[in-house]
């Protein structure tokens, strides 16, 4: 068998050529992307307008013209209003933020006992993160910290009150730090008992099957301002004086109560969606109810629900301003309050207080959206092409 | 049914309402728990109740509540606040949340009768009054008419701004808006000729604008607002420290005695001050209040006299600028007037 004697077949393949300069480099990219018909250009011209109209004024606003120290109003005033700037200027007014920054994160938390507070974040954090990355081992026993001893540790430290912690009451509450216990807290309770209340709707006995629609249907219908207004204003009257219950905890319970009927609903959506054969292969397998829903349903459900209940959570996390209507000052709230204060009241505060708060509200809707795309991605391998 | 439903939870609120309210002794729990709880405003006034950058509170309304402890334990920070929004003050001092109300709340005949408080002291005389821009050249707000008022809907400003153009045979066009904030940059914008609410307000929204020199407040008060502190009803000893406690801010700028020059008026030869400070030996004042005898000193030492703690909190050393007006001493024009300590 010689190697010529079919000269007429290739034994070796032409190196590849680049592809041409049009389709690979930015004009190429740029020409498919952005100019491949005289729409898609109209389109593109007229959002490069509206960003090169947009952008320069708002970066010299938010950064270039803005005042970044300072320690009282007059640091933010025009010479026309007293202060030292030029006339005609606005820009905004990091002073303030700044200055107002441990406020905004812990309300009127006593300034000599913030390493309370700090060290439940550093906990929180340093439990949440190896929950959050897959490889790390201990899952189990890590959200049992997470879920369990986190928050009673919390509630000691945050609270006071043994092993001879100075008492803070949760008036004194506030911030960033009031938004992130109640989203916690509802995030951590209402997932379980959204669960039970969601397979409570599906189940056969009638009792628990009406109580759990009761429940979720009369949750849903009170809008959750009502709740918490009612809870604040109506509770009291009843009450024995002095026997009031936290107004911390009434926004508390309030909340897990409504994040719970809505999850329950996003579960249910879940659990309908798992054909009939999977209940009917657990139950051929011999698996008992809480067998089969554990290992059979549940994943399969919670899997395809993910974007569902982040969508809760994010909602959720937003909703926290609403205690404002009940005087407990979460993140919106005590950046709103502080536009009361005269020493800093400035035609530009308010607009720099807000969007310092969109900020904030932001980033963690914006991380948990993130993180929710990617448990989506790596649980999703089954339905991807 | 759901009628007997809706009269069965009114009348377990009413009997709710009756325990709470019935024979209460305020001062024996204050005394008790050892600190004044103060129902504050949290938020939207200036100058009235805010905490500054280090979490301490401040404002004329404060100031109230820093004299009443100052009154029953000399010391003004056994006051715990409570920062309350305009809806639930009133069932937080029911329901016996607070001990006090001094959330620049307006006295008025329901609130004192209907809702179960009880009123005395007024520590801020405010009224609804116009703000304008100088270049209309406008001196009196009867000189608005034909003008275009921003106001905020739902008030009793808006009413009582209908109610003054119609009395005085003037036409305006009401520009109304939802939210305070609103209205603000409306009228910082140029939507409309004068800004109406209340004048304490005024002098804070003042601040927000672009040239707050281009403004003026002007004189006209259409309003009666007078604005004080609220206890609850059937306590008389209770409402009386209260009263007092503003009244001897009152008195003391009456007679002079301002916090840099307090220890030295103890050493006064006037019997007048000498009994309101507490050196006269047989005056038993302070003990028919149920306080100590150096309760009008404790006040003046540490929170000062009413004209001081104004222009702090409102006034010239405030970025508010308020003047005195209604709230200068009867003596120099104005309204404030304690009764005689003796």
């Amino acid at each position: 068998m010689t190697t010529n004697s079919m000269t007429y077949v290739r034994d070796n393949f032409i190196a590849p050529e680049a592809p041409p300069l049009s389709n690979a480099s930015v004009i190429g990219w740029m020409r498919t992307n952005l100019f491949s018909s005289w729409k898609d250009t109209l389109l593109t011209l007229l959002a490069a307008a509206a960003v090169l109209y947009l952008l320069p004024p708002a970066i010299d606003w938010l950064f270039i013209s803005a005042v970044w120290t300072g320690v009282d109003r007059t640091a933010c005033l025009t010479v026309d209003q007293g202060g030292q700037l030029a006339s005609g200027w606005s820009g905004a007014c990091w002073a303030y933020v700044g200055d107002r920054f441990e406020q905004f994160m812990f309300g009127s938390y006593p300034r000599d006992l913030l390493w309370r507070p700090l060290l439940v974040v550093g906990l929180f954090v340093a439990l949440l993160t190896p929950l959050l990355i897959p490889r790390v081992p201990r899952k189990g026993l890590n959200a049992l910290l997470l879920l369990v001893a986190l928050p009673i540790v919390a509630f000691v430290l945050l609270l006071g009150g043994p092993f001879g912690l100075r008492h803070v009451e949760t008036t004194l509450w506030g911030g960033l730090m009031v938004t992130l216990i109640i989203s916690f807290v509802g995030i951590a309770i209402s997932l379980p008992v959204g669960i039970l209340l969601a397979l409570g709707r599906r189940s056969q006995m009638p009792i628990v099957k009406m109580s759990c629609i009761a429940f979720i249907e009369l949750v849903r219908g009170v809008p959750l301002i009502t709740v918490l207004f009612m809870a604040s204003v109506l509770l009291p009257l009843f009450l024995e004086p002095g026997n009031n219950i936290d107004k911390f905890l009434r926004a508390l319970i309030g909340v897990s109560i409504f994040a719970s009927a809505y999850m329950a609903e996003v579960i249910r959506g879940g659990l309908q969606a798992i054909p009939k054969g999977q209940y009917e292969a657990a139950d051929a397998l011999g698996l008992n109810y809480p067998y089969k829903m554990m290992f059979v349903i549940l994943p399969q459900a919670l899997k395809l629900v993910i974007p569902g209940i982040v969508n809760t959570f994010i909602g959720m996390f937003k909703d926290t301003s609403l205690v404002t209507i009940i005087s407990m000052y979460d993140l919106l709230g005590i950046v709103k309050a502080s536009f009361g204060d005269s020493g800093w009241i400035t035609p530009v505060t308010p607009l720099t207080g807000l969007i310092f708060a969109g900020f904030v509200f932001w980033l963690f809707c914006f991380s948990m959206s993130r993180y929710s795309a990617f448990v989506e991605h790596r649980l999703d391998k089954s339905y991807q092409r | 049914m759901a009628k007997k439903i809706v009269t069965a939870l009114a009348g377990v609120a009413a009997l709710g309402i009756g325990v709470t309210t019935a024979n209460a002794d305020t001062l024996s729990d204050v005394k008790a728990k050892g600190f004044v709880q103060c129902g504050v405003n949290g938020s939207n006034l200036a100058g009235f109740g805010a905490q500054d950058s280090s979490g301490n509170w401040t404002g004329l309304d404060v100031d109230l509540c820093k004299a009443v402890a100052a009154a029953i334990f000399g010391d003004v920070s056994k006051v715990k606040y409570t920062p309350l929004s305009a809806k639930d003050r009133f069932p937080a001092l029911q329901s016996g949340e607070i001990d006090l109300l001094s959330r620049n709340t307006t006295w008025s005949i329901s609130r004192d009768s209907q809702l179960g408080f009880d009123f005395r002291a007024v520590n801020y005389y405010d009224g609804q009054g116009f703000m304008v821009r100088k270049e209309l050249g406008v001196k009196s707000a009867l000189e608005l008419s034909g003008a275009s008022v921003c106001v905020q809907s739902g008030t009793t400003t808006e009413l009582n701004l209908a109610d003054y153009f119609r009395a005085n045979n003037m036409d305006f066009k009401p520009v109304v808006f939802e939210a305070q904030d609103e209205a603000d940059a409306a009228y910082n914008a140029g939507r409309c000729d004068a800004y109406t609410t209340d004048a304490s307000g005024l002098y804070s929204i003042r601040l927000k604008l672009g040239n707050p020199d281009d403004h003026m407040v002007l004189p006209e008060i259409i309003s009666k607002e007078p604005l004080g502190p609220a206890v609850r009803q059937n306590d008389s000893r209770w409402l009386d420290i209260v009263s007092w406690s503003y009244y001897a801010m009152v008195a003391a700028e009456e007679f002079g005695i301002t916090q840099a020059n307090v220890d030295e008026m103890k050493g006064s030869d006037n019997p007048d001050i000498k009994r309101f400070l507490g050196e006269e030996a047989d005056s038993t004042i302070g003990s028919d209040l149920g306080l100590p005898k150096d309760w009008a000193y404790q006040i003046v030492k540490s929170v000062g006299n009413y004209g001081e703690s104004f222009e702090r909190n409102v006034g010239q050393g405030s970025p508010l600028k308020i003047e005195r007006g209604l709230n200068a001493l009867w003596t120099k024009g104005g309204l404030q007037y304690a009764p005689p300590v003796r």
